[in-house]
């Protein structure tokens, strides 16, 4: 795969130019339909777009908070279309391209940041695990459950593989390099795929660290590899490639996909405070979706109509994303105790009852109030 | 009938737990070959296998985290932290994840892990070797928390805590490890007591003497030595949540309450019973609820834990105190 000295020029695996032109990598080799090709395009447009209606959600009060996927959807589609229905995926909590991918509902996203749940759809459905919001824990869970996976002996060329997202600030946490050891000397079946996204908030990637992140995967005895994350080609060959490995019983691999976090690290951030705007500009030329547009109209794989035509849906998917949003649901003040445990629990069950007597003692008190 | 030690009736415990349901898992440090570090995980690696007796790497956070992803398919891990205080690399894992994952899933995920953790002190051990975490454990929504004082419990509690679809702190009484009782291991483990209900270890009537793991041997040789009060102690085993039931029950017959334990007093489990007797049996009371514990100090060398540490004489002077309302 990769080199792993830390002196020399790291090697990008790139398979799209900025330009939209194919490259081939030895390691690598891609071959892709029109079709699929403008699957990931609508994919990335969708989603891109998703992800726009929610920071304006936010800005109107609609939701407490986003973390903007912008710039990186290419690796989470591009690393999302390399599972298979059966894999489990661990995401941090700016996985919109990969829960898109993962047939998660839109307003089943949207619940958490609104603040209607603190989780929002079936993991086990939707093959995606929750949102995980401390950084770096999903990562051990990925790990435990590729053990699992392993114990099941869902293993093979039909096997199951886990993969876990996280983030360049990430790598910095503790249970994400004892997930790195922990996969390594059980060699689980786990793909571990870091968006590098140049920023964890206002701190740049030489805060994290001293080596490029997938050099780090050398130490713990498995392959790193640094792909081109604005690359949905490469990102979906290199990851396909990993959770083959995985499944085939040749362990972990650590992804890093180089790529750029272009808008705020959430909506309550303000970037002009830490970063040039230059940065920015420079990282729009080698932008996912534009790329990937390019090669479809150098190719003749796709003409105006099929444009408009995702356009047309990416507009139709704003104004539900709007209205469904607007149509969650609050939930009820008792539900505050529901599922805190499987089994009932004296103390809480106590609670409950008090608190639904201190609500029922508000009822037929008018506009006026309680007391 | 079998005689077993506390540390040998966890064992045996788990041993039936993992002939009972191919989905137990046994992980943690030195727990395979070794049979850990207080040998409670002894012949289960031989016997079933380094698939399900896990030796770890040394990281306990790893320990916890790869639980939770292991519960998350489908297995029942039991997780030993090798002792109280290296729990804390795992905390995050613990409060963060662990015990909150079925409620910010709706329901839709189950965390059936047990946290072994040997606590408490008086073995003459060095630092971080001797510590009393349970009030953090207790604190947390979303943890059992349950500790043992005998190896009849030991036997059966550890079965419930591993059945449980809710995480569970499994507290040992590491001082206690070698205390033996007759454990009738041939009976139906739903014949047993619910792991959530406190027990009346000794029947009285002057006061109650509320105590949990390592402190109910001391609480009942109080009890013993007290030739002028009748003394009723109550063995609480769950701390999270508190069988009150059994607690207030016994108080409005004393009117008298003393809470021993090892941990320091501020901010203690016994903070926290007192002030629901107080609130539920105030017009009972005929003292104030009296503590004794631990000081508020970090824990000291070993060669002062027997003045830090809550012993006889002090339990019997907290009675005493109760007596001179």
């Amino acid at each position: 795969m990769s080199d792993n000295t830390a002196h020399e020029e790291p090697e990008l695996v790139q398979l799209l130019t900025p330009e939209g032109e194919l490259r081939t990598h030895p390691d690598y080799p891609f071959e892709i339909s029109g079709e699929e090709a403008r699957g990931l395009y609508r994919d990335m447009v969708l989603v891109r777009r998703f992800d726009t209606e929610a920071v304006a959600l936010q800005r109107q009060g609609e939701l407490g908070l986003w973390a903007s996927l912008l710039g990186q959807e290419a690796a989470q589609i591009g690393s999302g279309r390399a599972l298979r229905d059966g894999d489990m995926a661990f995401p941090s909590y700016r996985e919109h391209g990969v829960a898109w991918c993962r047939e998660v509902p839109p307003r089943e996203l949207l619940g958490m940041f609104r603040g209607v749940t603190n989780g929002g759809w079936d993991p086990n459905e939707h093959r995606l695990h929750l949102y995980t919001i401390v950084i770096g824990s999903q990562a051990l869970h990925a790990t435990g459950y590729a053990m699992g996976v392993q114990r099941d002996g869902a293993v093979g060329e039909d096997g199951e593989a886990v993969i876990a997202y996280f983030g360049d600030g990430a790598t910095s946490q503790g249970d994400t390099n004892e997930a790195f050891n922990y996969a390594a000397v059980n060699n689980a079946p786990v793909v571990f795929f870091c968006q590098n996204n140049q920023w964890a908030i206002s701190e740049p990637l030489e805060r994290q660290s001293r080596v490029p992140i997938y050099r780090r995967a050398a130490g713990f005895g498995f392959p790193g590899v640094r792909v081109d994350g604005n690359d949905v080609f490469a990102s979906l060959a290199v990851t396909r490639a990993a959770l083959d490995g995985a499944r085939e019983g040749q362990g972990p691999t650590l992804i890093e996909a180089f790529t750029y976090r272009m808008g705020a690290h959430t909506t309550n951030d303000d970037p002009s405070r830490y970063r040039a705007s230059a940065e920015l500009e420079e990282w729009k030329r080698k932008d996912p979706i534009s790329r990937l547009r390019a090669y479809l109209e150098k190719q003749g794989l796709a003409g105006e109509e099929f444009f408009a035509g995702v356009e047309a849906e990416a507009d139709a998917l704003g104004e539900r994303v709007r209205r469904e949003c607007r149509e969650l649901p609050d939930p009820a003040p008792l539900e505050i105790f529901d599922e805190v445990y499987a089994e009932p629990h004296t103390e809480l069950d106590r609670q409950r009852a008090e608190f639904a007597d201190h609500l029922a003692s508000f009822e037929g008190a008018g506009a006026e109030g309680g007391r | 009938m079998t005689d077993l030690t506390i540390g040998k009736a966890i064992n045996a415990g788990l041993r039936r737990a993992m002939e009972n349901d191919p989905k137990v898992l046994v992980m943690g440090e030195d727990v395979g070959r070794l049979g850990g570090v207080f040998r409670v995980t002894d012949q289960l690696h031989k016997d079933f296998g380094a698939e399900r007796v896990i030796d770890t790497p040394l990281a306990e956070s790893g320990i916890v985290g790869t639980a939770i992803g292991l519960a998350l398919r489908g297995y029942r891990p039991v997780c030993e932290i090798q002792f109280d205080g290296f729990f804390f690399p795992a905390a995050n894992q613990t409060f963060t994840q662990l015990a909150k994952m079925r409620r910010r899933s709706a329901g839709t995920l189950s965390m059936p892990v047990v946290l072994r953790i040997p606590y408490g002190g008086g073995i003459g051990a060095v630092e971080h070797h001797s510590e009393s975490p349970e009030a953090y454990f207790a604190h947390t929504a979303g943890l059992r928390v349950v500790t043992v004082a005998n190896a009849v419990d030991a036997y059966w509690m550890i079965q419930q805590a591993i059945t449980s679809d809710d995480p569970v702190v499994f507290l040992e009484p590491k001082r206690r490890y070698y205390e033996k009782a007759a454990v009738d291991t041939s009976a139906a483990l739903d014949s047993a007591d619910p792991m959530g209900a406190a027990r009346i270890a000794r029947p009285g009537t002057d006061v109650t003497l509320i105590a949990y793991g390592p402190m109910v041997k001391t609480a009942l040789q109080a009890a013993e030595a007290d030739e002028d009060h009748s003394i009723e102690v109550i063995d609480l085993r769950s701390l999270a949540p508190v069988d009150y039931d059994t607690v207030t029950a016994s108080v409005r017959r004393t009117g008298r309450v003393v809470i021993t334990h090892e941990a320091p007093v501020s901010n203690g489990v016994g903070a926290e019973v007192a002030a629901r007797i107080t609130e539920e049996c105030f017009y009972h009371l005929e003292a104030p609820v009296i503590r004794v514990g631990a000081f508020d100090t970090p824990y000291p060398q070993s060669r002062l834990e027997e003045h830090y540490l809550p012993d006889l004489d002090r339990v019997l002077d907290g009675v005493d105190r109760a007596f001179a309302y």
